[in-house]
């Protein structure tokens, strides 16, 4: 009979290992899946896994792609991860991620066609921004009405959603745009564009900031009071309020910071990738980087890999619908398997593995 | 501009039961003291497997029990990493909305656009021509019906039996209910079981007969609603009922003044459902009492027996 029995502290060899078991489990799984679709599954592994970095033909162009996606999961997954270590859930960055976009293109498009080079970094605060105040809904309805901040943040997402579609065909769309939906093109507007920042490697401003959070997140948790508090607050709640943490101050600080990190994410994808507001620009990264933050074990240098490997699933998932004709949603259900694994090989880390032999108590 | 109160209640109730089968399952799950975040996967993929199933064999019934079972099937996943690998339950239900999300879609790859078999009313359409009444009481589906009956069931068994009074102790403190010899995890897992049953046939009922079709992300966040519903009723089913149905009566009344071309922007109308959810919970959760009181205890924690 196999029995748990609880570390006394989370095993580190095993916090380490398990996310590598969990993609290692994912492929094996996945790999079982794409049999199912009729597809070779050795093939399609290595499509998704190995090709966009070293195939010939295909890697010049993907390699450049692996940062252009990995960039918005980052930035997201940072301030999720300080939210979930805190025991704040803010499972909306979906939405925070399109009020972002949409304040500060909106900031940007009102000064059209003004060339003054305080538009770019004037857009980068107002994505900053939106993303803020829409996360703020449910962290103030948190601390004043208790409201479940799950539910809110992520209702919040359809609303955000509508509210994109109302801006994509009403008062940001493009005037000379033929009636079409979807706003001016930013990224051809040189005050508004986000650009690649050194040819053919995908660095754009968003990764740059990406970049920029993992190290303030990292000093953040491991140099600093508030830090402290943070990992006090989630791992102990009543030894966190003894020891004078604030958990309301806490709540509006994780919401917030989460917020305008999925703001600027979604600012820096509708101002250089995406390049213009339109009904669908957004493509999940809110809630892949909810995988993103946990399969870096919520640890920043955690979340910069995690962040790397699921660009690459959603390159060379791109890939294998390309060449293997392999639905694209196969790519959305593989990388949530990848989160059952890890959630499930997370046992190893925190509890022991006994045989024994079931006795009378 | 007509809208015809009739026909407005009756599409209230049409709209409403998806909604209410899931909240009325997830209401037993959360009642042993398990949240689980994976309405909406384990719906949007009882949406998909029973417009497939009844799709292929024309049969309603079988897509029906396939929506069910392939809710189930999911919960179980959930059921296994949460109460025997101890993960911890935010986490895991949202990696089954994630996963349910992807998996649905990909099941439903080709079939956007075939048309359901029609689903036969238990009563006879004499009765269904009644004015007022009649297309109110008698001219639903039988899955309406059922899930009216299940609410009564789930009333009755969590208020006055003794299943109901062990669901409750489960859910209120699981050392206790352990220390008495009964078996947590396994009355758990049921419990888990039964909700995936319950969002799986919601989901089933609203592609097989609420919108005929399959669309890519057709639940629209219905499982959350569901989730919202269930805080919103404080735990009490005939209060999920009315809560079920007040989202119904929004969503059919926004939709038919979206038809109905009334002047107010048609973004606004879509996000109103979502918006009143908020606002009710926000209401429902100001009254610290209420909210206190009908919580179940245990609700999220992880129970790991050590004795």
């Amino acid at each position: 009979m196999l029995r748990l029995e609880k570390r006394p502290a989370p095993s580190r060899a095993w916090t380490a290992a398990t996310p590598v078991l969990a993609v290692v489990l994912t492929m094996i799984a996945g790999g079982i899946m794409f049999a199912l679709l009729g597809k070779n599954p050795f093939e399609a592994i290595r499509i998704i896994f190995w090709d966009p970095l070293f195939h010939e033909s295909f890697a010049a162009y993907s390699r450049p792609q692996l940062l252009v996606k990995a960039g918005p999961l980052i930035l997201i997954a940072i301030g999720l991860a300080l939210g979930f270590r805190a025991g704040v859930w803010n499972i909306g960055a979906e939405g925070q991620y399109i009020m972002g976009a949409i304040a500060g293109a909106s900031f940007g498009l009102a000064f059209y066609p003004s060339e003054s080079p305080l538009i770019f970094p004037g857009m980068i605060i107002a994505g900053a921004l939106g993303g803020w105040a829409w996360s703020m809904i449910p962290a103030i309805l948190k601390t004043r009405f208790r409201t479940n901040e799950i539910l809110v943040s992520l209702l919040l997402v359809y609303v955000a959603e509508k509210f994109l579609a109302s801006a994509a065909v009403g008062f940001l769309r493009n005037p000379e745009g033929s009636g079409f939906p979807g706003s001016r093109n930013l990224s051809r507007i040189d005050s508004m564009n986000n650009p690649e920042l050194i040819s053919g490697t995908g660095m754009h401003w968003g990764v740059v900031m990406a970049f920029i959070a993992v190290i303030a997140a990292y000093v953040l948790l491991n140099k600093h009071l508030l830090g402290y508090q943070i990992k006090l607050a989630g791992q102990a709640p009543r030894a966190a309020r003894f020891a004078g943490v604030n958990p309301n101050r806490l709540i509006v600080l994780c919401m917030g910071v989460s917020g305008a990190l999925a703001g600027l994410a979604g600012l820096f994808e509708v101002s250089g990738p995406a390049g213009q507001i339109s009904i669908d620009f957004n493509v999940g990264y809110g809630f892949t980087a909810i995988i993103v933050a946990f399969l870096g074990r919520l640890h920043p240098i955690g979340i910069l890999l995690a962040g790397l490997l699921m660009a690459l699933t959603y390159i060379g998932g791109e890939l294998a619908q390309l060449m293997l004709q392999i639905p694209a949603p196969a790519i959305q259900a593989f990388q949530g398997m990848l989160l059952f694994f890890l959630l499930a090989v997370d046992v190893l880390s925190t509890y022991r593995i006994r045989f024994k032999k079931e006795g009378v108590a | 501009m007509g809208i015809d109160p009739v026909t407005l209640i009756v599409a209230l109730i049409t709209v409403s039961t998806p909604v209410l089968l899931a909240a009325i399952g997830e209401l037993v799950v959360e009642k042993t003291g398990v949240l689980n975040l994976g309405v909406e996967g384990m719906m949007i993929t009882g949406a998909v497997m029973g417009f497939v199933v009844a799709v292929n064999t024309g049969s309603p019934t079988l897509g029906f029990l396939a929506g069910m079972a392939s809710g189930m099937a999911l919960s179980l996943i959930f059921g296994v990493l949460t109460q025997m690998l101890l993960s911890n339950q935010v986490a895991t239900g949202l990696a089954l909305t994630l996963f349910g999300l992807g998996l649905s879609a990909l099941l439903g790859v080709g079939y956007p656009g075939s048309t359901p078999p029609p689903v036969s009313d238990p009563f006879p359409a004499a009765m269904a021509e009644i004015p007022v009444i009649g297309p109110i009481l008698f001219g639903h589906s039988l899955i309406i019906y059922l899930s009216v009956l299940l609410v009564a069931a789930v009333w009755y068994v969590l208020g006055y039996t003794k299943v109901g009074l062990i669901i409750r102790a489960v859910g209120e403190n699981h050392d206790a209910a352990h220390a008495l010899g009964y078996k947590v995890i396994r009355i758990r897992l049921m419990a888990i079981m039964f909700g995936g049953a319950c969002a799986g046939l919601g989901g089933a009922f609203l592609s097989v007969v609420r919108v005929q079709n399959w669309v890519d992300g057709m639940t629209a966040g219905a499982g959350w609603i569901a989730l919202a519903l269930v805080v919103f009723a404080s735990w009490k089913p005939w209060r999920a009922l009315l809560g079920a149905y007040l989202f119904g009566g929004v969503t059919a009344l926004q939709l038919r003044l979206q038809a109905a071309g009334i002047n107010i922007p048609v973004e606004i109308l879509a996000m109103s459902p979502y918006v009143i959810t908020i606002i009710v919970l926000v209401i429902m959760s100001s009254d610290k009492s209420r909210t206190a009181l009908n919580a179940p205890a245990a609700l999220g924690k992880v129970f790991h027996a050590t004795g």
